[in-house]
């Protein structure tokens, strides 16, 4: 046997070979770039030509940023500093922090009350957001927007309490009637809340607010991005509920509440939103004496909300349209009547489904608050537009601006999208 | 139907708002403040410096009318407006009185039911061109590329302007005055058009304002001043004196340094009944007999508010030129007190 082995094969490796480590051009990150960046000529065209665009932006803008000024008084003294060299002039942001984040108004020492707002807000929306959080945490919530009116605005405790207690005594008429009829509960509990605001706000004193603990501070002193973030966080959390209501009456089967959601929808959503905030600012003016006119900041959140719910409006539509028709019919057979099987069955699906158009509401609604600069509201890009660039000391800074601007509405917007995204992830209970 | 409906509707609220506004001088007296509509912000003339305070050329008005009403020229609200909300600002009395770098036109005035009550600045359509273009007079940009704003006065004026003296020029469109710099400076257009003292502020800005020049061609009138409601005419008087007393103060020589003196009583009888120290002007009025003196305390005369604004020492720099005393050349000439 050996013999006939030894003469027909000429070879035999009696030992097994040590491991070799993979070609050098098919392990790590040569091969990552050979696979992905260079896989065939055009390939490896595209990504030269990038990394050259790259390089050129970078190499401009680069000691662009790197050679910014950071403390300087005025335009004329960054160049004096820079010499000629290119830089930025990022001493405007310094100079004007304060005046870019809460309006030029708003007065300095009580910046701490928008602060402790603004801390406040993430607790009070932490459960809203992540349901995994302990659910008494939502009684912060609800007492959050009172907490937060008194903190920004000031003045009298006695005007938010009063309207906690009127949403209360309307949740109180709501609970004990709303089981035996839904819009028995419904309307005696708005008519308790009104009753509660009439009275409560007769027994105010009058003057109440000149000596109050903190002082008050009218609406027209908010402003920076304090306002944006105070209009996109107000206009979207109201126009979320107000829009799945328009979303279900539009499906209505009585002819006058569905007609009345048809038309608003369309009516609004066929109206620029400029146009809305114009309405807001000018035109109502004319319909009050001047004595009693509704607060600026309240008739622009009543516009904004009105344009976005009607969009939301149609974003849950589209939701509740791809729900199969058996979801509903289950809902019936099981003896739900409609706001049992809207909350149990319906609505959880639909407005899953519907989430990333919400989202693309809301990101696309707080870029839409900048538009209140145009009625002469000092939101970020209104102080830019308006008292910043127009002061002899700082005309002609454009670009560390408007970046700044820029760089703010992107942490928040990519912040929103990237919840949005972990919600969807949380959510997915199919197998795709 | 339905827009007769609501047109009637707006008719008679902004009956009622007119009405309800007739006594403009006690609203403020009442409340205690100027409601004085300004700009969202133009260099030199409305706009908040570091602290919140307003200050400009055009706010030195509203502190003076304040001063002169109200004793104090801090008691002023200012309403910042834009070019869009300005006029409804006035007519629904949401403002008192609006100091926002307005071109007195006729419609304006006649049309939109709006009383001018004078001029605090007489300003004109002018150029600007780069130092080494080497052109010195505005009829010598046969072809040249120029940056304007749509939609604006200046956009007719600069086609009437060219065309009259017949030569051609090509015009490239922007929308704001911000954008309006960028392409000037970077070579889009041979010249920028605008309000003179635009052009000066957005040349102050540069980093090397010497290279540009402006040339002596104005080829529009835009006297920019004040203006009230229609209808309530003590109250424009009040604002109208106001000014008046600031531009009377320059040609008499009375300044916020030599003030209180010159209050004390002088040899020109004149001076004495603007300072209140003889006859009755400010009862005329319905205010006191120190108005003039309040009002020229609250920022200087004329001639003291505009150069420390926009004048030559500030970086804006303008020139007097036509806000000049009559006496000087210019065309300020205030009725005489008496």
């Amino acid at each position: 046997m050996a013999d006939n082995k030894n003469n027909s094969v000429a070879y035999v490796a009696e030992t097994m070979l040590p491991e070799l480590p993979p070609p050098a051009r098919e392990t790590g990150v040569v091969k990552w770039l050979r696979e992905n960046l260079f896989s065939n000529a055009t390939n490896s065209v595209l990504t030269i030509v990038s990394i050259i665009v790259i390089y050129m932006i970078a190499q401009n803008t680069l000691p662009w940023i790197m050679n910014g000024v950071w403390q300087a008084p005025s335009l004329a003294a960054c160049r004096e500093v820079l010499e000629g060299q290119s830089g930025a002039c990022f001493a405007v942001l310094t100079e004007r922090w304060n005046q870019l984040i809460y309006g030029f108004k708003y007065p300095v020492d009580a910046y701490w009350r928008p602060n402790l707002a603004f801390v406040l807000l993430l607790v009070a929306i932490a459960p809203v957001l992540f349901f995994d959080l302990p659910r008494k945490m939502l009684i912060f919530t609800a007492l959050y927007p009172f907490i937060a009116f008194w903190l920004i605005w000031g003045g009298t405790i006695l005007g938010p309490l009063v309207a906690l207690l009127g949403f209360a005594a309307g949740g109180y008429v709501f609970q004990t009637f709303g089981k035996g009829s839904f819009a028995v509960g419904f309307f005696g509990g708005i008519v308790a809340a009104f009753v509660v605001w009439g009275i409560g706000g007769g027994l105010i004193p009058e003057g109440a607010s000149e000596n109050a603990m903190l002082t008050a501070v009218p609406s027209r002193d908010l402003g920076g991005f304090m306002l944006n973030l105070m209009l996109g966080v107000t206009c979207v959390s109201l126009s979320v509920p107000l829009g799945i209501a328009l979303a279900l009456g539009r499906q209505s089967d009585m002819p006058l509440i569905k007609w009345i959601c048809v038309i608003f929808i369309e009516f609004v959503r066929g109206v620029p939103l400029i146009t809305l905030l114009f309405v807001a600012s000018v035109m109502l003016a004319y319909f009050f004496p001047p004595e009693s006119t509704v607060d600026l900041f309240l008739r622009v959140v009543i516009m904004i909300t009105m344009f976005s719910a009607a969009y939301i409006a149609e974003v849950i539509r589209g939701g509740l349209a791809a729900l199969p028709k058996g979801q509903y019919e289950a809902a019936d057979s099981l003896g739900l009547d409609y706001p049992q099987a809207m909350r149990l069955i319906i609505l959880p699906q639909a407005l899953k489904i519907s989430i990333p158009g919400i989202v693309n509401v809301a990101v696309g609604l707080f870029k839409d608050t900048t538009l209140v600069s145009v009625i002469s509201m000092f939101d970020l890009v209104g102080m830019i537009r308006g008292p910043i660039l127009a002061s002899t000391e700082w005309n002609g800074v454009y670009w560390e601006l408007l970046g700044f601007a820029a760089l703010l509405f992107f942490v928040v917007c990519y912040g929103i999208s990237q919840y949005s995204q972990w919600l969807e992830r949380r959510l997915a209970t199919d197998h795709r | 139907m339905k827009k007769t409906v609501f047109l009637g509707a707006l008719t008679v609220a902004g009956l009622a708002a007119g009405a309800a506004a007739a006594g403009t001088m006690d609203d403020v007296k009442a409340r205690g403040k100027l409601n004085c509509g300004v700009t969202t912000g133009l260099v030199g003339f409305a706009a908040p410096d570091a602290n919140g305070e307003w200050e400009g050329f055009d706010v030195a008005v509203c502190r003076a009318v304040a001063a002169a009403v109200l004793g104090d020229p801090k008691a002023v609200e200012f309403v910042p407006t834009t070019g869009k909300t300005r006029f409804t600002a006035l007519a629904s009395g949401e403002i008192d009185m609006l100091a926002r770098n307005t071109t007195w036109t006729f419609s304006r005035d006649v049309d939109l039911k709006f009383e001018f009550v004078g001029v605090n600045y007489y300003d004109g359509q002018g150029f600007m061109v780069p130092k080494e273009l080497g052109v010195s007079s505005a009829k010598e940009l046969d072809g040249a590329t120029v940056c304007i704003q749509t939609g604006t006065t200046t956009e007719l004026n600069l086609a009437d302007f060219f065309r009259s003296n017949n030569i051609s020029y090509e015009p490239v469109p922007i929308e704001t005055n911000a954008e309006a710099q960028q392409q000037y400076l970077a070579g889009a257009c041979d010249v920028y058009t605008t309000d003179a003292s635009g052009l000066a502020a957005t040349r102050a800005t540069f980093e090397d304002p010497s290279a540009h020049v402006l040339l002596p061609e104005i080829i529009s009138k835009e006297p920019l001043g004040p203006l009230v409601r229609h209808g309530d005419h003590e109250w424009g008087d009040v604002v109208r004196w106001t000014l008046n007393a600031l531009i009377s103060a320059e040609e008499l020589g009375v300044t916020s340094a030599n003030l209180s003196e010159m209050a004390a009583g002088t040899n020109n009888p004149e001076i004495n009944r603007l300072l209140g120290s003889e006859g009755t002007l400010g009862e005329m009025l319905g205010l006191d007999a120190e108005w003039g003196k309040r009002a020229v305390a609250a920022g200087g005369n004329y001639g003291e508010v505009f150069a420390k604004n926009i004048g030559e020492e500030t970086p804006i720099g303008l020139a007097r030129g036509l806000n000049a005393q009559w006496t000087e050349g210019g065309l300020l000439y205030s009725p005489p007190f008496r």
